[in-house]
């Protein structure tokens, strides 16, 4: 046996095995910016939540805040202010989600068929998608303001005024959101629609089926998984609500129930009295509904991939 | 046999000929159904438009106008003095720069960290690959707003309150543009990396001169998206920028002109107007991109 024989395998193996320690370090090189970024901003501040949770700020500044275990978190949680943004969560949230998905499938489901002139219309349906919450709110404040406000004029005009009112204030806040959300609505649900095979649709027509049954049996069916998805992200959303609330009803969130959780948090973030344990507890209440959903989803699209085949 | 299928799977020539006027009336039928159509699409159009019309009007009105019952459909005597007002006295020029330096900043940062990170998920093998790329999916799970309270001290800490650098680099990575990469990168075919590797391509060289060329529909997609998440950013530049008008984005600035310019709802409207123009201007442009951007999560 020639030494080369002997020497030769184990030489490449060190090539190959110094080869993929360089790969592994490009590997990890490429990746740590964004991981940075993540740790700092994403995993750390979402961890400490949960310490911060524990402690209670004091009521006098430059005292340090005092740990009281999970009594904060009871405190909190059983709170009326608490009870009351959970359901002003809830309650814009069924406001804002049906209607809004319901109406993107109108507007997608009208500018489907291949007309003349559609993409000024498929413009002007995915229009709002890039108007702001700050803009939108802007826009509809006015429209509901009492003076110089379409509304009023139009006779929708409760006393106290719809942005003063605690019964009106919530469902005028859900309808800045829906317009505001009603292009992006219509962007998912047509690129949903496109998916539907167009022959399937015309077949049904050929066979003398009206349009609401073709909409019932034959588009919904198809599109649930869009619609799903599009329910998800909304919901999602929706949870998130802060600008047009901001500027709609601020600082009187309280006492017209528009103070949803966002809301809340941020005001005990910059508030008169800034609260950093009850913030944090507020954020964890948010992070579990959201994952709720997030849950749902995986499972409802896990589910889906298995018919698939 | 399903009524659909059958009809698709039968050719026009064994239709019976009974069946075959049958076209040409339904042709008919589809000019008023294309008719029907337009006044439905018309409408709809209406109703999403009318606010911003209401707003270009209100905005070209003298204030007095504006309380006038009935309102004005349309802005006979036009005044763009609004306009001017709300440039100058609501500082909108700073802010819209502002809000552009602030996007130019996310967008470009967020596609490179993005870009390195998929091509790595991508093309790169190494050990806790599989453990970190789901670290990286989680990051889609929490909400901003959940890290709020951290965040605002940590950035204080860093000495970045009021900063660009505040405003921004929090979100100069993304979990979900990593993943819409990754999954265009793993499209390529698998020998490509090969090739490249014995014509001499790095892998520096190999993601900017061919990964990125062939991918560029998703980054494409993914810049635009991130441009209108970062250009509409309401709650953290709010907590983060405090009082200081020099850095200050145009959505603040709008929440800013309504507190000043009560009694001048034509200055406010016009601010709105002036803050929406650049993103009405891209949404025409970048329409195909926005929508692919958008539609990633839903549609393969």
């Amino acid at each position: 046996m020639t030494v080369e024989a002997i020497v030769g395998p184990s030489a490449r193996r060190r090539v190959r095995r110094k080869r993929r320690r360089r790969e592994a370090l490009i590997g990890y090189a490429f990746i740590l910016p964004a991981l940075f970024v993540f740790c700092l901003f994403t995993f750390y501040p979402f961890l400490h939540n949960f310490k911060l949770a524990l402690y209670q700020t004091s009521p006098y500044p430059n005292e340090p805040s005092k740990f009281v275990g999970l009594h904060q978190v009871g405190q909190v949680l059983s709170s009326t202010q608490f009870l009351q943004s959970l359901t002003s969560t809830i309650l814009f949230t069924l406001m804002v989600v049906p209607i809004g998905l319901m109406l993107g499938l109108l507007l997608a489901v009208v500018a489907h068929r291949k007309l003349k002139g559609i993409g000024i219309y498929r413009t002007i349906f995915s229009s709002t998608v890039v108007t702001s919450v700050a803009i939108a709110a802007v826009i509809f404040g006015t429209f509901m303001d009492p003076v110089v406000g379409l509304l009023p004029w139009l006779g929708i005009n409760p006393t106290p005024p719809l942005l003063e009112n605690p019964t009106w204030a919530l469902p005028a806040v859900a309808i800045v959101t829906i317009w505001q959300g009603l292009g992006l609505s219509f962007i998912i649900m047509s690129a949903g629609l496109q998916s539907v095979p167009d022959d399937v649709l015309e077949a049904a027509e050929v066979d003398g089926a009206s349009p609401s049954s073709r909409f019932w049996h034959i588009i919904v069916p198809l599109l649930s998984p869009i619609l799903f998805f599009a329910l998800v992200i909304a919901t999602i959303s929706a949870f998130q609500s802060f600008g047009q609330i901001d500027l709609l009803t601020g600082s009187n969130s309280a006492y017209l129930h528009t103070d949803v959780l966002t809301y809340f948090i941020y005001q005990n973030i910059q508030g008169q009295a800034p609260n950093p344990g009850v913030a944090s507890v507020l954020s964890i209440a948010l992070f579990l509904m959201t994952l709720t959903l997030t849950l749902i989803q995986l499972r409802y699209v896990e589910r889906r991939v298995q018919y698939a085949r | 046999m399903p009524a659909e299928e059958f009809a698709l799977a039968t050719p026009a020539h064994a239709i019976p000929p009974a069946a075959r006027l049958h076209p040409k009336r339904m042709r008919k039928h589809r000019g008023w159904r294309a008719v029907a159509n337009y006044l439905a699409l018309s409408a709809l159009a209406l109703i999403v438009l009318i606010p911003l019309y209401v707003t270009v009007v209100n905005s070209l009105l003298q204030p007095n106008l504006i309380a006038h019952q009935p309102p004005p459909l349309f802005p006979v005597h036009p005044d763009w003095s609004a306009y001017s007002t709300a440039w100058s006295e609501g500082n909108l020029g700073v802010y819209l720069r502002n809000s552009a330096i602030a996007t130019t900043i996310i967008v470009s940062g967020q596609l490179i960290t993005t870009l390195f990170a998929a091509y790595s998920f991508a093309f790169l093998e190494f050990p806790f690959k599989r453990t970190l790329f789901i670290l990286f999916l989680s990051t889609m799970m929490i909400p901003f707003e959940v890290t709020l309270v951290t965040n605002l001290a940590t950035i204080t800490d860093l000495g970045w309150y009021n900063t660009f650098a505040g405003l921004t680099i929090p979100f100069l990575a993304t979990g979900f543009g990593t993943f819409l990469l990754r999954q265009a990168f793993l499209q390529l075919p698998k020998d490509l990396r090969e090739a490249a590797r014995l014509d001499g391509y790095g892998h520096v060289r190999f993601l900017f001169r061919v990964a990125l060329p062939l991918t560029r529909p998703t980054v494409a997609a993914l810049a635009v998206f991130s441009f209108l998440g970062a250009w509409n950013q309401y709650l953290w530049p709010l907590v983060v920028t405090g009082d200081n008008n020099a850095i200050r984005t145009v959505q603040i600035g709008l929440k800013q002109l309504q507190a000043t310019q009560a009694n001048q709802i034509n200055v406010t409207l016009a601010g709105t107007i002036i803050a929406a123009a650049p993103l009405l201007i891209l949404l025409i442009i970048f329409q195909k991109q926005l929508v692919r951007g958008l539609t990633a999560g839903a549609v393969k």
